[in-house]
């Protein structure tokens, strides 16, 4: 069997769904939560690397190297805060982090 | 000098009024005194001249309103009837002024009481002098504000207060009516001048005008609501809850205002439109029915009352009752007479009442007093002529002119006659009655005071015993040298044009030829009221105590005064209160305010709510909205439209 560019798409497609439903279902932690935004970020990366060879594009991985770094300033200033919240406020429970309630 | 007689008692009302604080109590008893003397002394001379000259003077002062077909002018009318009025008024408020230093002693308002006294003054003789319907409003008008006033002079008390507002609304009853007569006498006649409207009203006989729908007799339409205003000042039934309580108030102002003056401006006030109410049968019936029925119900309710004042505002009522009766069979004549032997006897009643109240140290109950006459011999000796005079006992002036009047009820031979007769003659045993028992039960008999209080009893000062002197000698002899002038052989040439009565119904004249037996009937009534008197309460005490045991409704339905004021509160008070509460609570708090601020607060206050329950501060809920919102977004460009 061939893999294909449908292929690549699928679990890109697969991979960006479970961070979607990551972030929304997980109701216990943060972290977590930061994963489910690497999981998506990583969906996203495979669909530029798919497109980039399917299209003999190079910009493509070029985007993908600029996401995987985006993605690791993120994760890295992302749990700074987690770690100065916790520091402040005893808990990094997603169902206490709600002081913008109306 | 007319003019002199009408402001100088306003003048005295200025100076005491404004400048008490300056000039001080005993100065403000002095120039109100001294103009109110000096008042009585002009209006004797005043009168006097009215009597020498046969024209009806009209002294203009100023015009007051030119308004299209209005034109009133200020002007002060002088006849027969007017200088009557002067001379009772001035005299009596002279000697109430007199009274009122020794009586007022110790308060601390003096110059107030003075300047409201005052002021009252010359808001009556306005009234008499008045040569205009709108000055007679004025006049009425403001003796009404001075009653008011003076009824609340003590106003730290909540009793005085409330009747002083009652005397107030119940005249308002009265006087929406005597303005609407006002509106018709206009309607009618063009012109609101005596002299013009009595000049037409034999032309208007006959005439009709709308009111309410119905097309009914201009005259008696006119005739009746002026005399509505008239039940209302004088306090006939059924406008006559407020006097009993206007008690309230010091006893000067009863002596002066709700006994001699102010209350018998109703009976003026018929007297002098006589030209209108003789071309008005119908009215003058209505006057005379009403008077006769008050001359009883008022006399029925006095002999029960245990508050001394109370029963001496009864009698008042009941007294006012007979000068209505009168007028309503055109005894005019005879309705002044005993308007003015009354301002003498009633004034003389309140007063003494005032100086046995003095004595008892401010205690109103007769059934605390008793044996009072050697402690105030003068008092005793002054009341009695006033009592005698009151029961009509000859040859005091309450005899003179009572029996004149129910001679004239008599005489007159008509229905509404007969009835003010029967309930004349009935009230005139009732009045010697329970006038009997004021004077038995509080000088008479074994004192009910404890010691302290008999101990402290003492005569008045001398300050108040002139007044009493000067109003005895008024309640004694007055009757018999005025009884040829006012009703007598001299009836024509005393009250000259003053009082009109048409030839048919002059019932003054017949009242020489009536039975001897009905002649003699309220004397006989009378003295009987004293004798039964005198065996209630001083041969065996214990028969009224037994008698009310043994009629007790009866006894108590006079005593809580027919129920009249339960009927009011149950009919006017009640509902006014229930549908005040109605609008209050309905109209305004669930109508206006639910819909007005309320409502509109209330529904923002709503949506602000339902509008904050979307911020609910949970991450994955703002990130599931940003989700919808894109994929609504890309769904929106993905699809062509």
């Amino acid at each position: 069997m061939l893999i294909g560019l449908a292929h690549y798409l699928t679990v890109a497609a697969i991979l960006f769904t479970l961070g979607v439903f990551g972030i929304f279902l997980n109701r216990k932690n943060v972290i977590i939560m930061l994963m489910s935004i690497e999981l998506m970020l990583l969906a996203v990366s495979i669909n530029f690397v798919a497109f980039s060879v399917f299209l003999n594009d190079l910009v493509g991985q070029a985007f993908a190297m600029f996401v995987l770094t985006v993605a690791a300033a993120e994760a890295a200033i992302g749990l700074a805060i987690l770690v100065v919240y916790f520091r402040n406020r005893g808990t990094i429970r997603v169902e206490d982090i709600n002081m913008m309630k109306g | 000098m007319a003019v002199a007689v009408v402001f100088l008692p306003l003048i005295a009302a200025i100076i005491a009024g404004f400048f008490g604080r300056a000039i001080g109590d005993r100065g403000a008893q002095l120039v109100t005194c001294g103009a109110l003397l000096l008042s009585a002394v002009l209006g004797l001379f005043l009168f006097r001249d009215i009597l020498a000259s046969d024209e009806v003077q009209v002294i203009p002062l100023a015009k007051w309103i030119v308004a299209g077909g209005v034109d009133v002018a200020w002007a002060l009318r002088l006849d027969t009837l007017t200088g009557v009025m002067i001379v009772v008024v001035t005299v009596v408020s002279s000697m109430v002024h007199v009274y009122s230093i020794g009586y007022m002693h110790g308060d601390p308002s003096i110059p107030r009481f003075m300047a409201y006294m005052s002021l009252f003054t010359f808001f009556m003789l306005a009234l008499v002098t008045s040569d205009n319907f709108v000055q007679l409003f004025f006049g009425w008008e403001g003796v009404g504000l001075m009653s008011y006033l003076l009824v609340g002079f003590w106003y730290d008390r909540p009793s005085a207060n409330a009747a002083a507002i009652k005397a107030f609304l119940v005249n308002r009853v009265g006087d929406f009516g005597f303005s609407l007569g006002i509106y018709a006498i206009f309607v009618i006649f063009g012109s609101l001048d005596f002299g013009t409207v009595f000049g037409a009203a034999p032309k208007a006989v006959g005439t009709t005008m709308e009111f309410l729908g119905w097309q009914v007799d201009s005259l008696t339409l006119a005739c009746i609501l002026l005399f509505i205003g008239a039940m209302g000042k004088s306090a006939q039934i059924p406008l006559h809850t407020w006097l009993p309580d206007a008690m309230e108030g010091p006893t000067p102002v009863s002596a002066l205002i709700h006994a001699a003056t102010m209350v018998t401006a109703g009976v003026f006030m018929v007297a002098r439109l006589s030209p209108l109410f003789e071309y008005a049968p119908t009215a003058l019936a209505v006057v005379g029915i009403i008077g006769g029925t008050t001359a009883m119900f008022a006399a029925s309710i006095g002999m029960v009352q245990p508050d001394i004042k109370k029963v001496v505002a009864y009698s008042t009522c009941s007294q006012l009752g007979y000068m209505f009766a009168a007028a309503g069979v055109s005894a005019y004549g005879a309705s002044v007479f005993h308007l003015s032997t009354h301002a003498c006897f009633k004034g003389l009643l309140f007063l003494c009442c005032g100086s046995v109240i003095h004595a008892m140290g401010g205690d109103q109950d007769m059934r605390r007093m008793g044996g009072l006459w050697r402690k105030l011999p003068w008092t005793y000796v002054t009341m009695w002529v006033g009592a005698l005079s009151l029961s009509g006992i000859p040859p005091f002036s309450g005899f003179y002119s009572k029996d004149m009047i129910l001679d004239a009820t008599w005489a007159s031979g008509t229905a509404v006659g007969r009835y003010a007769w029967c309930l004349g003659t009935l009230a005139a045993f009732m009045t010697a009655f329970y006038i009997s028992r004021v004077m038995f039960m509080t000088f008479h008999g074994e004192p009910r005071a404890d010691e302290e209080t008999m101990h402290h009893a003492h005569e008045s000062p001398w300050v108040m015993r002139i007044p009493l002197i000067v109003l005895a000698i008024g309640a004694a002899f007055y009757g018999y040298f005025g009884y040829k002038y006012f009703v007598g052989s001299d009836y024509a040439s005393f009250w000259k044009s003053s009082i009109f009565v048409l030839p048919q119904y002059d019932s003054l004249a017949a009242a020489e030829e009536i039975p001897s037996l009905v002649r003699h009937m309220p004397l006989i009534f009378g003295l009987g009221g004293i004798a039964t008197a005198y065996v209630f309460y001083i041969a065996d005490p214990r028969i009224p105590v037994r008698l009310a045991a043994q009629f007790r409704s009866l006894y108590l339905f006079l005593l809580n005064k027919w129920y009249f004021d339960e009927l009011y509160d149950w009919l006017f008070v009640r509902t006014a209160f229930l549908l005040g509460n109605g609008l209050w609570k309905s109209g305004d708090g669930a109508v206006i305010d639910g819909l007005g601020p309320n409502g509109v607060a209330a529904v923002t206050r709503d949506l602000a709510r339902q509008a904050s329950r979307l911020q609910t501060g949970y991450l994955y809920h703002y990130a599931f909205a940003m989700m919808i919102g894109l994929v609504a977004i890309v769904t929106w460009y993905l699809f062509p439209r």
